[in-house]
């Protein structure tokens, strides 16, 4: 991307000027590495989210945005429903509610690493991955109605982990404002075997352990220690929440048609927040969001079943669970006052400092902790939340390191076989479904996670608390 | 540009398929043979088992295109099975087709990506150059 097409706020912050059908600037995050290195489509994407209806303050990407379908990935937008703000499906994604969940072993890398082989082929029977497989359980319709009501609160309810965990996932474990009827037959139907299944793609589920701290008092909240193993799973709403995606593309497209709403992407299709169309979607998202809180629940559950069987006196503790494809009603100050905006974040954690009331007690003194994914031969992250985030971008910050590759430009690089050779020899045992899947998320694929870090650190987004290096990786 | 035939295109972090050929509803099958490709490694093996009748709707041919391809996605899961042939046709924004394939427990599959849906990115169905024409990047 040619910098000169931006103006510097400061190392780590870039704004594209407001032109044309822009209602607001646009910001970008990253350091001068980062944004040259941005495809162009992505200042094209912050530039057009700029212009949609009641979008307040400015369009925002993260230091891991790349280009994506009506938002870039890694886009942030608030919109105000008192100024005809919108809702967008673009700005959500197919994959509604996907996210990371880490939770706590108790154990060392020693412990782990004398019985890592047996532990991580455990891991790949119990876990259910890959493209078609389906899970163990079988739910019928008045069951999912339950899942897309209750999210999180139905997995615990029906056994599938303990009630502590709900405080450590955001919404307490189940979004507000879900009804199932606005949800179509047909995502149900997709959706009966699909709780508690890792799905395909950048899914995965990875045994890590801390190999550093950067901020020891975050890091004791959190429950995190040098030499300490976590588990780490990132997936989403599965079947269910891409129905609902391709389902609500029609509706709001066909909304935005009788209206003559005009978009300057048709990627970008929404509705008023004030519509029967825009209340229907939030209503239906927020179903997909529970779906992806009770599918993470379950996935939580079998990790336990795996870990108690190898180690009968571990206990593990949900650490954090953090959505990246959502919209949610937040209240954030604008302009001296106090807004409930609806935030969306497409491929972004949020990132909220310390003193929010949605924390948990036990991180209200620190900040919600966000989890930054890598990929299976690279570090991840573990940051926490910061107050000038919520003043700089409605507390958020990245999700992951970001393709740096397109995922045909991928396989024609790398072969399965030999990324995962090169990555045992790492002594980073993986199982995959799918060698082409391999291919596509061979490490190299993505940019340089420390450097996203870094950027989200200096810019402020969050602050870093820990390293997270992976043991053995299961690969949807 | 050959009489039919598809491929595949770089985008992002997703992916698009591309169908054309002699007629809408052949770019249209054609594509469908793309998205396939992407989502089994083995696709070609597939054997026209059995078939079922697909009908889908949209407010213009190039919303009908991914309502098309969102269509196959879910018949796929829903009826367990993987596509080789298409035999669709079009009124107005209304689409019918029969659809052919087998069920996925008939052998070992070379699984490839997950399909999450069809976006409006990269969008086209329509004539081009002395043909039709169909395409759009799929979310994976």
């Amino acid at each position: 991307m040619d910098t000169s097409l931006l103006r510097r706020i400061n190392a780590y912050c870039w704004e594209v000027p407001q032109q044309g059908a822009m209602r607001v600037p646009g910001r970008l995050f990253g350091s001068g590495a980062l944004i040259r290195d941005l495809d162009d489509m992505v200042l094209e994407q912050v530039s057009q989210v700029a212009a949609l209806p009641g979008i307040v303050r400015a369009s925002l990407a993260m230091p891991d945005a790349h280009w994506g379908y009506g938002f870039p990935i890694g886009g942030v937008a608030a919109f105000d429903p008192d100024r005809g703000g919108i809702i967008s499906v673009g700005g959500v994604g197919y994959d509604i509610s996907c996210g990371v969940r880490t939770l706590r072993t108790g154990l060392s890398k020693e412990d782990v690493l004398s019985v890592l082989p047996e532990l991580v082929d455990l891991l790949a029977t119990v876990i259910p991955a890959g493209v078609g497989r389906g899970g163990q359980l079988r739910l019928s319709g008045s069951e999912l109605d339950d899942v897309l009501r209750l999210g999180a609160r139905w997995a615990v309810a029906q056994g599938y982990g303990e009630s502590r965990d709900l405080e450590y996932i955001e919404d307490g474990g189940c979004l507000s404002g879900a009804n199932p009827e606005v949800v179509s037959e047909t995502a149900k139907k997709r959706q009966q075997d699909q709780v508690g299944t890792l799905g395909s793609g950048n899914h995965y589920l990875e045994v890590q352990y801390v190999d550093a701290i950067y901020d020891q008092a975050a890091a004791f909240a959190f429950g995190l220690k040098e030499g300490g193993v976590v588990v780490s799973l990132h997936c989403g709403s599965r079947a269910l929440g891409h129905q609902i995606g391709t389902d609500y593309i029609q509706i709001l497209g066909r909304a935005a048609q009788k209206r003559s709403l005009h978009l300057p992407s048709r990627d970008l299709v929404c509705a008023p927040i004030d519509s029967k169309e825009g209340r229907d979607y939030y209503q239906a998202m927020a179903c997909g969001v529970n779906c992806a809180l009770a599918n993470r629940q379950v996935l939580g559950h079998l990790v336990r079943q795996a870990f108690a069987e190898m180690f009968p006196l571990a206990r593990l503790e949900l650490l954090y669970d953090v959505s990246h494809n959502t919209c949610k009603v937040e209240d954030h100050d604008v302009d001296g006052l106090r807004k409930s905006l609806y935030v969306h974040r497409k491929g972004a954690t949020r990132s909220f400092g310390p003193g929010r009331q949605e924390l948990p007690a036990a991180y209200r003194g620190v900040g919600q902790p966000v989890l930054i994914g890598g990929t299976m031969g690279t570090a991840s992250y573990i940051l926490a939340g910061t107050v000038e985030s919520e003043a700089m971008a409605w507390g958020s910050a990245c999700h992951g390191a970001g393709r740096a590759m397109s995922r045909k430009q991928a396989t024609k690089r790398w072969k399965g076989k030999s990324v995962l050779h090169e990555l045992e020899h790492r002594g980073i045992l993986v199982r995959a479904a799918s060698q082409r899947g391999v291919a596509e998320e061979a490490p190299g694929a993505y940019k340089d996670v420390d450097e996203v870090v870094e950027s989200t650190h200096h810019a402020g987004l969050a602050r870093k608390v820990g390293r997270l290096r992976p043991l053995a990786c299961i690969k949807g | 540009m050959a009489t039919a035939g598809w491929s595949t295109f770089d985008h992002g972090a997703d992916i698009g398929i591309r169908g054309w050929g002699a007629s809408l509803e052949g770019a249209f099958a054609q594509a469908a043979v793309a998205l396939m490709s992407l989502m089994d490694g083995s696709w070609e093996r597939v054997q026209p088992q059995q078939s079922f009748e697909l009908q889908v709707t949209s407010y213009d041919v190039e919303g009908l295109f991914v309502a098309w391809i969102n269509g196959l996605l879910a018949e796929a899961e829903l009826r367990k099975m993987v596509f080789c042939s298409f035999v669709p046709t079009i009124a107005g924004t209304t689409l019918s087709a029969t659809v052919w394939g087998e069920p996925v427990a008939v052998r070992e599959h070379e699984w490839g990506v997950e399909v999450k849906g069809a976006t409006f990115s990269e969008l086209f169905a329509g004539r081009q150059n002395d043909g039709w024409a169909a395409q759009c990047v799929v979310d994976v």
